[in-house]
């Protein structure tokens, strides 16, 4: 018999009327490393959070089964305790303090009830030792790369005597040299008798280190692939990871000669002087009126940095190379500017950065374009109502009356009341990022009926979006985005999903 | 279906329904109007009606214009989601310079109190520069500015010591009132016709505003409670009339501290400027992605905010007759209390200056109310503490059950 030290059983978890994760089993064995893919929103990162306790024992339905035993977890430290350790993405670190006290940070060295700072030092010393990390333990995180800061992160939960190491997408935000390390350090731990499950979106490395590899797919486990089997090949996991039939939920649009073009980009990179790096690189891309153009790649591939760059560059990113509106040569320095030009920007996270929630429908719709309800500054009030319903009449936003607040609308009407605000603008050219994320189908249809009709009447739209389903079946061109650059331009004909997964994850 | 160009003739039938009904009272709103009644009538009961005298509400009203005004500024800081802690001393620096101007420069009046109130706004807008391009925390740039102030107020004031203004013009501001024609039956006339004219002005707007709504073909409230609320206000106006003829008429800080308060709501319910403040206020980032200039925005706010802190130092001024070196002295702390005693949410976005006006008569109707019983100071401080505690919790228990 195999011996499993994590066995997920059946696992079901539900948001508020979305099901993330629908009857999934997971199973690891003890001392391998297990690959977890899928694309986004697939349910992994929710699988992960569900094993930790992030989503506590009673929140979600099934067994897990954890070194032989039911667990309960009801939260993290529960986790910790059994010896389950995740790294995210975004490193929990502290970056003022040094090596040291980061490795102990919550799990403290103690003698007679304060901290044992000599102690601590040389217990850290030993980890970095462990993860092959040559830094002074007095080194500020700050002052270390991304890499070595992984590193720090791993050493951290070596020091709690982790059992299972979970990795999700540790190699997104690390160079060729540092991501080489890292599996080099993870099949040492594997030497050592440490499981580990890493999530990532590089097949290559998928490839390279698996022993096994589970898909995800809309919330469903889709199968697990057998290293030694041979299974855990790029065109079974591609295959695995998309396989879903494109349904008829993309309606037609008649007219398909695109006009003439309307933005031009060339040789466009922006630098992102926070983060020091450069998100977005050399990027060519053009539109044409009549035309929704796709913009396909993964998470964090620099696709919104994009569209943020264009749009008024509100991150402030160093920008270089030439932006065209309409064959004129355009610089923008606020949205304002860009809005003006005709651009308008429905955002990825329309409760972050999008709506102004404590507001009602109407001061949303009409927020980007005062103007269209004012003459020499002061608002006609009954003007803004009319606007509103017509936008809330004309989009189906459902809500008992226009004064109703933003916050309580479900996603669909939200997403609807911003692009409400947008079309109140009277845009050339819309850029949507992640128009249907995590809103119901019947919306989907909705928005895309809309974008077609837009399209009908003169407009061009960019859709931004994970979807594969999605892209191919509005856009009648699609760019794919990875680390930074466009990696292919494929004309609607010539793509499908595996295509773009492959340009998306090279 | 067509998104941009054509839409549906709207009939009365698909619009705004339920939103205008008895049944949506707003508890939220209404909170401190009802807050400052059940006050009053207490006070009333307790002082055998000396608290509701003419003279009693007019000294109540004129101690309340320099804070009043301060909380109207500090409505919109709070609302963009920034504090300012430098209007108190601000606002005695500002004071002190208009009586030096007045008594050893020898300026008229007329000269001093635009100079002075431009100065105001410099030195506001100032302060916006240092939180919105420099990114200084308001906090920490305020509290600065106090420490300045209150260091410049020291100077000025240093060599005079309290500087004595005999200027008869200058201290009709805060201690005069609007000239009188005649009486009639122990009431002034002109007061009367002040306030006569203030409910004729407030029932024209009520009535064209109604108007305007039938000819879009909105929903308008029924016509009973429609009139039902004209006659309350009216009554309300018509009372506070009555009860200010009988002592000395309208004084000049009541008329200044309406008049402020008229601007004010006008540019923050009317006005492109005021959505915008509010937009900045709900949603910074989103704002930007709007197209509304976040910067901008903040230096105006913290302009009007100067502005407001010079006219409190001349009402305050001119109110004591002389500029002391002790002026100004946790006016912010008040003014900040009555906003939030008047509905402002520190999270941002939220808050009208017609309620931080309220929260001000409703503070200064507390220290007022328990000076006329006696009580001693020191448990005003903490009965004062206290409401605005209850105040605070009130506003975030309204705001969780509605989320």
């Amino acid at each position: 018999m195999k011996d499993y030290i994590l066995e997920m059983d059946r696992i079901s978890k539900e948001f508020t009327g979305v099901k993330a994760l629908t009857d999934v089993n997971f199973k690891v064995e003890r001392g391998e490393i297990h690959c977890l893919i899928g694309e986004n929103g697939a349910g992994k990162s929710t699988l992960m959070k569900v094993l930790s306790g992030v989503y506590p024992f009673g929140s979600y339905k099934g067994d897990i089964v954890y070194d032989g035993e039911v667990q309960q977890f009801h939260k993290i430290s529960d986790s910790v305790k059994a010896g389950i350790a995740i790294i995210y993405q975004e490193l929990a670190l502290f970056p003022d303090l040094p090596v040291y006290e980061n490795i102990f940070a919550g799990n403290e060295v103690m003698r007679g009830g304060v901290i044992d700072w000599n102690r601590t030092i040389v217990e850290a010393t030993k980890m970095l030792q462990k993860v092959k990390l040559d830094v002074n333990p007095e080194t500020l995180i700050k002052d270390l790369g991304v890499g070595k800061q992984q590193l720090v992160e791993i050493a951290k939960a070596l020091s709690k005597n982790v059992k299972l190491l979970i990795l999700d997408e540790p190699t997104a935000a690390l160079n060729e040299n540092d991501s080489e390390n890292l599996l080099n350090l993870l099949r040492e731990l594997k030497r050592q008798g440490i499981t580990c499950i890493m999530i990532s979106h590089k097949l290559k490395e998928v490839i390279a280190i698996a022993d096994k590899a589970t898909v995800l797919r809309d919330g469903r486990t889709i199968c697990t692939l057998d290293a030694s089997k041979g299974e855990v090949i790029e065109s079974v996991i591609i295959k695995n990871m998309v396989g879903r039939e494109i349904e008829d939920i993309y309606p037609k649009r008649n007219n398909k000669t695109p006009g003439e073009t309307v933005l031009e980009v060339r040789n466009w990179s922006a630098y992102d002087g926070q983060l020091g790096r450069q998100v977005v690189k050399e990027v060519d891309l053009h539109v044409k009126k009549g035309e929704i153009v796709g913009i396909a790649g993964l998470m964090g591939s620099g696709r919104t940095e994009l569209a943020l760059s264009l749009f008024g560059n509100p991150r402030s990113y160093k920008l270089n190379g030439q932006l065209e509106l309409n064959g004129k040569p355009m610089s923008f320095s606020h949205s304002r500017d860009a809005i003006r030009a005709g651009i308008a920007y429905v955002t990825e996270d329309r409760k972050g950065d999008g709506l102004f929630l404590i507001q009602d429908i109407k001061n949303n719709v009409t927020a980007a374009n005062l103007k269209g309800i004012s003459s020499s500054g002061i608002i006609n009030d009954n003007e803004e109502i009319r606007v509103a319903e017509r936008y809330k009449t004309s989009l189906n936003v459902k809500a008992p009356s226009v004064e109703q607040i933003v916050g309580n609308l479900s996603g669909g009407n939200q997403q609807k009341v911003s692009l409400g605000k947008w079309l109140f603008v009277g845009p050339k050219l819309l850029i949507l990022d992640e128009p249907t994320r995590g809103i119901d189908v019947g919306a989907k249809f909705e928005i895309y009926t809309i974008m077609n009709e837009l399209i009908e009447q003169g407009m061009c739209i960019i859709m931004i979006s994970s979807e594969l389903g999605e892209v191919l079946g509005m856009s009648d061109r699609v760019y794919v985005m990875a680390e930074g650059r466009i990696k292919g331009e494929l004309p609607i004909e010539e793509a499908d999903q595996e295509k773009i997964m492959q340009l998306a994850t090279q | 279906m067509n998104v941009i160009k054509e839409a549906k003739p709207l009939g009365p039938a698909n619009l705004g329904k339920g939103s205008k009904s008895l049944a949506h009272f707003n508890i939220r709103e209404y909170g401190m109007y009802i807050a400052l009644i059940v006050i009053m009538l207490t006070f009333s009961i307790l002082t055998d009606g000396l608290f509701m005298s003419s003279r009693n509400i007019s000294n109540l009203l004129d101690a309340t214009g320099y804070i009043g005004v301060l909380a109207v500024g500090m409505t919109l800081v709070i609302v963009i989601r920034h504090i300012d802690l430098s209007v108190g001393f601000a606002a005695g620096f500002m004071g002190a310079i208009a009586a030096l101007l007045l008594t050893q420069a020898g300026w008229p009046v007329y000269v001093i109190l635009p100079v002075i109130l431009v100065l105001g706004i410099v030195v506001g807008m100032f302060n916006g520069v240092l939180v919105a391009s420099i990114g200084i925390p308001s906090f920490v740039a305020s509290l600065a500015g106090m420490l300045i102030f209150r260091g410049a107020l020291l100077q000025v004031t240093e060599k005079t010591g309290t500087i004595r203004i005999d200027n008869a013009h200058f201290n009709a501001i805060g201690n005069g009132f609007i000239p009188e024609i005649t009486e009639v039956g122990g009431l002034k006339l002109l007061s009367l016709i002040l306030g006569l004219a203030v409910i004729l002005f407030y029932l024209y707007s009520e009535f064209s505003k109604r108007r305007n709504k039938v000819k879009y073909q909105f929903e308008v409230v029924s016509r009973p409670i429609f009139l039902l609320k004209l006659i309350f206000v009216s009554v309300v106006i018509a009372y506070l009339t009555w009860i200010l003829a009988g002592y000395n008429g309208f004084s000049w800080t009541v008329v200044i501290m309406l008049l402020v308060v008229v601007v004010y709501h006008f540019l923050t319910t009317k006005t492109v400027l005021g959505r915008q403040v509010y937009a900045v206020g709900s949603n910074p980032e989103a704002a930007h992605l709007s197209g509304i200039n976040v910067k901008k925005i903040t230096y105006i706010v913290f302009g009007s905010m100067g502005l407001l802190s010079a006219l409190s130092g001349i009402l305050f001024t001119s109110r004591l007759q002389s500029a002391t070196t002790t002026a100004g002295t946790l006016f912010e702390l008040d003014a900040i209390a009555a906003a939030y005693v008047g509905g402002v949410s520190s999270a941002g976005g939220v808050g009208k200056v017609t309620g931080s006006i309220i929260g001000a008569i409703v503070m200064a109707s507390l220290s007022n109310g328990m000076n006329l019983l006696g009580v001693g100071i020191s448990y005003q401080y903490m009965i004062r503490g206290a409401i605005l505690a209850a105040a605070v919790i009130f506003d975030v228990m309204t705001r969780r059950k509605r989320s």
